[in-house]
């Protein structure tokens, strides 16, 4: 056993996969004791906020500032404030003028700037433009001119008799420490459409779709392994039974199974583990395909007659002489019924299948409210990327672990 | 040919069988809901419709029309009957359209799309898993972990990705439906042209996906056959390697083609779900609009389709797979 472990730890293949599905679960256990809470809460009223560190407006005007003249401060507040509407728009204003700028990057804010300075003329209506476009472009040189000087916010308060009184004035050069600010939250992944912190929510989804795929594993390997067991040892007609039964649901796609039962158990009745449990029972039959094959190539073996011969029980042998020299095998089967079961869930909540959205979030659920609020074609990659990733990531671990452990055990397979 | 014939005898008795029993499940499986469907259906027809009479006529109606106040066996008879003669009943959610009408414009799809794009990506995936087992060295070390990566990216995931990278942000695609909105469907060029530009992502994500798999499959099947006497004992003879490596080539083949065969459904599954990211307007987009509308008949009639087309193409494999490989026959002889 210590030496099987030994040999398995040393194939750099299943070490490969064992460490990224460490991490994965570390991180799973880990991460909440940083950032505790309900995943599932809504700390957001809008939908899909950009991944970043949100500072309190509020708090930020009430903290103590410092002075700091940055060179490049004015540069990037140009270039931040300067929208690329507004781009687009300058370089209308110089092609309406018949300025030649085929040197011109739209992206470089100075020299787009510095062409805007020197040809822009507030007189001079150009051929052809309406007249709230030249306003437009009156107001676009005007708040240019504005963050260009630098002029000053006031931030007024209500006083006693209902007039605004000023309490702060804030210079382009005033600065705030972030660890002065009362509030400041860190969305590394941002929010969903709900509102939620994408990050907390995923972390919650994958333990929980991680667990579904090891329920689903076990269920599925339970049943595909008693049935291999039985039909590889005892042969003739429970043989055949089992076989019959393993062949019809070999040809009939796992899937459409799937989406038969878990749409007659209805939303209601479909929690995380009866979703497991419906994916490991439809996905069993290629376990107990192997494992039969496996059984019967030990059926006859010395030991086995031997103990048939000492009268031990079917328990017994089963248990001594056989589950031992299959249980690598078993293992294996295993790790890839827990991925393929990762898998299962995913689609089938994207088809709307899924466990009932209310208590956990999974993987295939915040799959699909990603996509029922079509994150993928309004450019927020964080609701449905970062899942992905982490799908494929567990599976790809799972699978590599296999693959090592398949090398171990199967002396032809090593490279 | 005798034992052909007997080979092919005892598959089409167990493709027989197999479909029965996949009629059977797919009966009486949305049957052990234990809501009433029809209540259901009632309930939405009805709507605001307070007038419990009137709700009770609809019940009725419904009942009726699905023949839920039959006995259990007369159901299925009458299930049996409609069934053979394409008659799924009407849709719900596209309320007057027939069932099979819905299917019978979405299955063209689903077959265009899937079966030369898993063809695509089981070849590719062979020849590439073949080549990283034969040249070894550079090819192998970068092809492996990419492949093993690719084949772990679920289908709708790498749906995902081409569509953001080559619909959203390069535009060289459309992102959604199988052909422009604004046209209808008719035989000239703007129509081809528009379907074979839509047909590009779906089609692309399925290939990518298969080809990891297929690869990682065959590499260790060919070096397995690499390591086999008889090739040692062809390289002693002299026999030219190019020859050799035809024949590792056919008997890594073989397991391939029953790999595919069992792996069809799983990998139509996949693909069915990936149709829904692009809105192709196939099956599997058919099937989550019917899951979405809660429309029980297209859901029960589309399950039953994809079984079908799947039996089909398993014992297609099948039969293909008696010819390319004489000792699957000769097993059935003996």
């Amino acid at each position: 056993m210590k030496n099987t472990l030994r040999q398995v730890f040393h194939s750099p293949k299943f070490v490969g996969g064992f460490v990224i599905f460490l991490a994965i679960l570390l991180t799973m256990f880990i991460y909440p004791l940083f950032n505790p809470g309900n995943p599932l809460q809504q700390i957001g009223v809008g939908t899909f906020a950009k991944p970043g560190t949100y500072v309190s407006l509020y708090d930020a005007t009430k903290a103590k500032t410092e002075t700091f003249r940055l060179p490049e401060a004015a540069e990037n507040r140009l270039a931040a404030s300067l929208t690329d509407e507004d781009r687009v728009a300058m370089i209308e204003y110089f092609n309406a003028m018949e300025i030649d700028i085929s040197d011109l990057d739209m992206d470089d804010t100075d020299a787009l700037l510095q062409m805007w300075e020197e040809n822009y003329d507030p007189s001079v209506r150009p051929k052809g433009m309406t007249g709230a476009r030249v306003n437009y472009f009156k107001r676009l040189n005007n708040s240019l001119q504005d963050l260009k000087s630098g002029d000053t916010l006031i931030i007024a308060e209500e006083g006693e008799d209902g007039e605004l009184v000023e309490s702060k004035k804030i210079t382009t050069t005033d600065y705030v420490n972030t660890n002065a600010v009362a509030n400041v939250k860190t969305l590394p992944l941002g929010t969903d459409n709900f509102g939620r912190d994408v990050l907390k929510e995923l972390v919650s989804a994958t333990g929980t779709s991680i667990m579904i795929g090891l329920l689903a594993g076990t269920v599925a390997t339970i049943i595909g392994l008693s049935f291999g067991l039985l039909a590889g040892y005892l042969g003739g007609f429970v043989d055949d039974f089992i076989m019959f039964i393993t062949n019809i649901f070999t040809v009939i796609p796992g899937f459409v199974l799937l989406i038969l039962i878990s749409y007659s158990i209805g939303q209601e009745q479909r929690g995380a583990a009866v979703v497991a449990t419906v994916i490991g029972l439809t996905g069993w039959t290629w376990t107990a395909r192997s494992v039969r094959s496996q059984v019967i190539s030990l059926r006859n073996r010395d030991h086995v007659n031997l103990s048939k011969l000492s009268g031990h029980s079917l328990l017994r042998i089963i248990l001594t002489d056989i589950l031992p020299y299959i249980a690598s095998y078993v293992v294996m089967a295993f790790i890839l019924q827990v991925s393929s079961g990762i898998l299962a869930e995913a689609q089938l909540s994207l088809l709307g299948l899924g466990p009932r959205t209310t208590e956990v979030p999974t993987l295939g659920l915040m799959m699909n409210w990603a996509m029922l609020y079509s994150a993928h074609t309004n450019g927020s990659w964080w609701a449905y990327f970062p899942v992905i990733l982490v799908i494929t990531l567990i599976s790809f671990s799972l699978n590599l672990m296999n693959t090592g452990l398949d090398q171990v055990f199967n002396p032809t397979l090593r490279d | 040919m005798k034992g052909y014939r007997k080979y092919f005898g005892k598959k089409i008795f167990w493709f027989v069988l197999t479909f029965v029993a996949a009629v059977i499940l797919n009966f009486i499986l949305p049957r052990l809901m234990p809501a009433d469907p029809v209540a259901s259906i009632t309930g939405k027809l009805a709507g605001g419709n307070a007038d419990a009479q009137a709700v009770a006529r609809i019940y009725e109606h419904y009942q009726e029309e699905f023949g839920t106040n039959l006995p259990m066996y007369q159901q299925f008879l009458r299930f049996c009957k409609n069934a053979i003669h394409g008659n799924f009943g009407l849709s719900f959610s596209q309320y007057p359209r027939s069932v099979s009408d819905i299917i019978g414009s979405a299955i063209g799809w689903t077959i265009a799309l899937q079966l030369p794009a898993i063809i695509v990506g089981w070849l590719l995936g062979n020849i590439l898993g073949a080549l990283a087992a034969y040249i070894r060295k550079g090819f192998d070390k970068v092809l492996m972990p990419v492949s093993l990566f690719l084949s772990n990216v679920p289908a709708f995931g790498m749906a995902v990705v081409l569509l953001v990278i080559f619909g959203v942000y390069l535009k060289v695609a459309p992102i959604s439906g199988g052909y422009a909105f604004d046209m209808i469907p008719h035989l000239s060029w703007d129509f081809i042209k528009s379907v074979i530009s839509h047909y590009q992502l779906p089609f692309w994500s399925i290939v990518l996906v298969s080809i990891g798999g297929q690869a990682v499959g065959m590499r260790s099947m060919s070096i397995y056959e690499l390591n086999a006497d008889y090739v040692k004992y062809s390289r002693f003879l002299g026999i030219k390697d190019r020859k050799i490596v035809g024949y590792v080539f056919r008997n890594a083949m073989l397991p391939q083609v029953t790999g595919l065969a069992l792996s069809i459904g799983t990998m139509i599954g996949g693909a069915l779900v990936a149709e829904i990211i692009f809105s192709y307007p196939g099956l599997g987009s058919t099937m989550y609009a019917a899951v979405t509308a809660a429309d029980y008949p297209l859901i029960s009639a589309t399950t039953l389709i994809i079984t079908i087309m799947v039996l089909i193409v398993t014992f297609l494999l099948d039969i293909i797979y008696g010819f390319i490989d004489p000792r699957v026959k000769a097993a059935q002889v003996e």
